[in-house]
């Protein structure tokens, strides 16, 4: 009876504030979340590259505004030798840099997956020309490679006795762009072969086992079993390492700066040389802005050369 | 400073007194002519701040805070100066000049006044005034301080640093030579020499912003060649040049191998690991030389010349400037340019010079008698790198782009390419020449 006249408890829910409303609107989150990232990416990224195609159509230099010139930089580095140069060395930079770090790197990644001792510690010796920051390993070539102090022409000279006058690593043009190039090499395979031997390391033993069984060569196997297995990785780690040989700057600007006579000249020191020291702002950037179509170009065709296979895009092979 | 009339002038008077004791010690050799009278008033509540290039040794610094301590002293203005690194110089003062803000005074090198020129005040009071007390600007100094085709200043330049030839005593000795000759023939019949008795002559002709340009200006001038006409179009493309290169390719074969690699410090290594005996470099190498216990000996037996002349009237040699320049955008222009008198003025630029142990050179007659010059003989010659009739971008006006093609190793990459056989001296003219049209083209 009393229960009748009692008023029924209803746990009451507080009414959200504006605050618990706005949070529970989708749009708004959405905005919300994106919004540092966005940010981020518009300063950092998307000013500056605009800005740097922007200053590629002007006569900007240090210490002038610039107006806008439409095409006018990039008629003068179509008839300009020295840009040439550079794009010629760029790409033969790239292309033989690439090709010697994946060689080596594959061949390391597949030595450090067999079973050693000290695995761990060998792995992590592997890393060391990565991690050292590349200025310090550029010094350490600038070194080795040294006219006069070169370490490899006094073991040759004063050692061995078998030259009598020391090697000329970085005086004149090609054994200055082959030289830079092994240095390339040396401080790329490390990427390389760590990325390729994660990649090895997620093949199934069952294939290799089943192969075994099937009496399969060590070549067959690798051919067969190991490099379509890698191929995947393999392209992103190809996109990568193009992608950060093709706009190398710090070994060539510690090393030769573009010397002898610009015969060592990537777009990205080029770029540099004429913006900075030598204040053409407009100029640097456009030849800057050169590099875009020739790293897209590198990117697509890692992409669609290596990696356009079916399953890796979730449907089984044909 | 009596002449520069501050708001407090019993403060002032105060200064007159303590200013003309100084002069009693610290420049005694210094001659000085009085009168003239820089009417400069200090603005109310004046503070400065200025901009310099970072010190050579660390005694630089010292004086020159000091300096500006004085000046604070006598005149009450609060004085903030910040060294800067060299290579970030020109951008910081890019910045300033196109933002109108920042420090109101900022000592430059070489041509940066040129090249901020309608951004600044006008110096010609403090420099006649200076000049007219102390025996006159050298050669230098009134070139980067003068507007060009004008007797208007736009820069103060405090000093310079030169290049000269840097050679072992011993080596010259005994292929039969008492010094570099002054001719060019005869430098080559001495490099030839001292290739053959295995003790090589060597200069940077690799990307080396110093040594490189410095080489290349001098193998240039000595022939009568020059990058720039006088109206400012490019004028590298010449027989002079092609001479000068024909040389070169003749010279290079004497030199010791690998210079095509040198940067700025290759020489200066390869020097003191006695493989080099015959150089061009400032007086640092000597000083580090000197210093160092173990390369005493080194340091004993070499001396300096100046660089043979060849065909110029004077030593083809332009030092790197500090130049000075106060902004319009300054409140204080008056305080600023009483800063700058007041630096220049005796009791205060000799005892910095002195610091300097002659790193750097004076731009003014009346400091060839300081005393820094006696201090050692074998740097005495650097005391005359401002008599220079040479300039960066020689013999148009001083420009941007002057530095630009410095900066970008136009004439370094002529001489190498030319000098290494790469290509012909025609052609090598041929591209110094294109190159620079695009730098030394008229903007609008």
């Amino acid at each position: 009876m009393s229960e009748a006249t009692l008023p029924r408890w209803v746990a009451q829910r507080a009414d959200p504030g504006w605050i618990g409303r706005l949070f529970d609107n989708k749009a708004f989150l959405i905005v919300a979340c994106l919004f540092p990232a966005v940010a981020l990416l518009l300063v950092f990224l998307t000013y500056p590259l605009g800005l740097g195609i922007y200053l590629a159509f002007t006569d900007a230099t240090i210490g002038r505004r610039g107006i806008w010139v439409g095409w006018e930089n990039f008629e003068y580095l179509i008839e300009d030798p020295i840009f040439w140069g550079a794009v010629f060395y760029s790409i033969f930079y790239t292309a033989v840099a690439t090709i010697g770090k994946f060689a080596l790197g594959l061949w390391l990644a597949l030595l450090l997956n067999n079973h050693l001792p000290f695995k761990s510690l060998l792995r992590a010796i592997v890393l060391l020309p990565w991690i050292v920051p590349t200025v310090l390993s550029a010094l350490a070539f600038w070194w080795i490679y040294d006219p006069q102090f070169s370490i490899i022409s006094y073991i040759f000279v004063e050692v061995l006795g078998w030259r009598q006058t020391n090697i000329d690593f970085i005086g004149t043009a090609w054994p200055a762009r082959w030289s830079l190039i092994a240095a390339n090499i040396w401080r790329g395979i490390p990427f390389v072969a760590i990325s390729l031997l994660a990649g090895l390391q997620t093949i199934s033993p069952a294939l290799y086992e089943a192969a075994l069984l099937d009496g399969s060569t060590a070549w067959q196997r690798f051919r067969y079993i190991t490099f379509p297995m890698l191929l995947p990785i393999l392209a992103i780690v190809m996109t990568f390492s193009i992608i950060f040989t093709f706009t190398d700057f710090q070994l060539v600007y510690a090393i030769t700066r573009g010397g002898p006579v610009n015969s060592t000249h990537l777009l990205a020191t080029l770029a540099f040389q004429r913006g900075i020291p030598g204040g053409q702002l407009g100029e640097g950037a456009a030849i800057a802005v050169t590099m875009i179509p020739f790293l897209v170009f590198a990117t697509l065709f890692s992409y669609f050369a290596l990696a356009r296979r079916k399953w890796q895009q979730g449907e089984s092979n044909d | 400073m009596a002449n520069i009339i501050t708001r407090r002038s019993l403060l002032a008077a105060t200064a007159a007194g303590m200013a003309a004791t100084a002069i009693g010690d610290a420049g005694a050799q210094i001659q000085r002519r009085e009168g003239g009278s820089l009417n400069l008033p200090i603005e109310n509540g004046a503070s400065l701040r200025m901009l310099r290039p970072v010190r050579f040794v660390p005694a630089d610094e010292d004086n020159w805070r000091a300096n500006c301590a004085r000046f604070t002293q006598q005149t009450g203005v609060p004085v903030r100066v910040d060294f800067v690194g060299w290579e970030d110089i020109s951008q910081q003062t890019a910045v300033t000049a196109n933002t109108g803000a920042g420090p109101d005074l900022i000592v430059g090198f070489n041509e940066a006044p040129h090249v901020y020129v309608d951004k600044l005040v006008e110096l010609s009071d403090v420099a006649e005034y200076i000049g007219n007390r102390y025996g006159g600007w050298l050669a230098l100094a009134e070139r980067y301080g003068k507007k060009h085709g004008t007797n208007n200043w736009i820069g103060l330049p405090f000093g310079s640093t030169g290049g000269p030839l840097v050679w072992r005593k011993s080596a010259l000795d005994a292929v039969g030579y008492q010094a570099p000759p002054e001719d060019m023939a005869g430098f080559l019949d001495l490099a030839k020499k001292l290739k053959a008795a295995g003790k090589p002559m060597g200069f940077a002709l690799g990307n080396a912003v110093g040594d490189g340009n410095g080489f290349a200006n001098w193998m240039v001038w000595a022939h009568g060649a020059f990058l720039v006409n006088e109206d400012g179009s490019v004028g590298i493309n010449s027989p002079q040049t092609i001479e000068a290169l024909t040389y070169l390719r003749e010279l290079y074969q004497q030199f010791i191998p690998g210079t095509t690699a040198w940067n700025d410090v290759s020489n200066n290594r390869a020097y003191s690991s006695q493989e080099l005996w015959l150089t061009q470099n400032g007086v640092s190498l000597y000083f580090s030389l000197k210093n160092d216990p173990a390369t005493r000996a080194i340091a004993d037996d070499t001396y300096h010349s100046l660089l043979p002349k060849g065909k110029a009237s004077s030593t083809p040699n332009a030092g790197l400037t500090m130049n000075a320049m106060v902004f319009k955008h300054s409140r204080y222009p008056n305080a600023s340019k009483a800063l700058l008198a007041f630096l220049l003025e005796a009791e205060q630029y000799d005892p910095w010079l002195q610091a300097n142990l002659g790193y750097w050179s004076q731009p003014l007659e009346a400091y060839t008698a300081s005393p820094v010059w006696h201090s050692d003989p074998k740097i005495s010659i650097f005391k005359d790198t401002m008599r220079s009739t040479f300039w960066n971008g020689y013999k148009g006006p001083i420009s941007e782009a002057s530095a630009s093609a410095t900066n970008d190793f136009v004439l370094v990459q002529m001489c190498a390419s030319a000098a290494s056989g790469e290509a012909t001296p025609e052609a090598a003219a041929r591209e110094a020449a294109r190159r620079s049209e695009r730098y030394f083209r008229r903007r609008t």
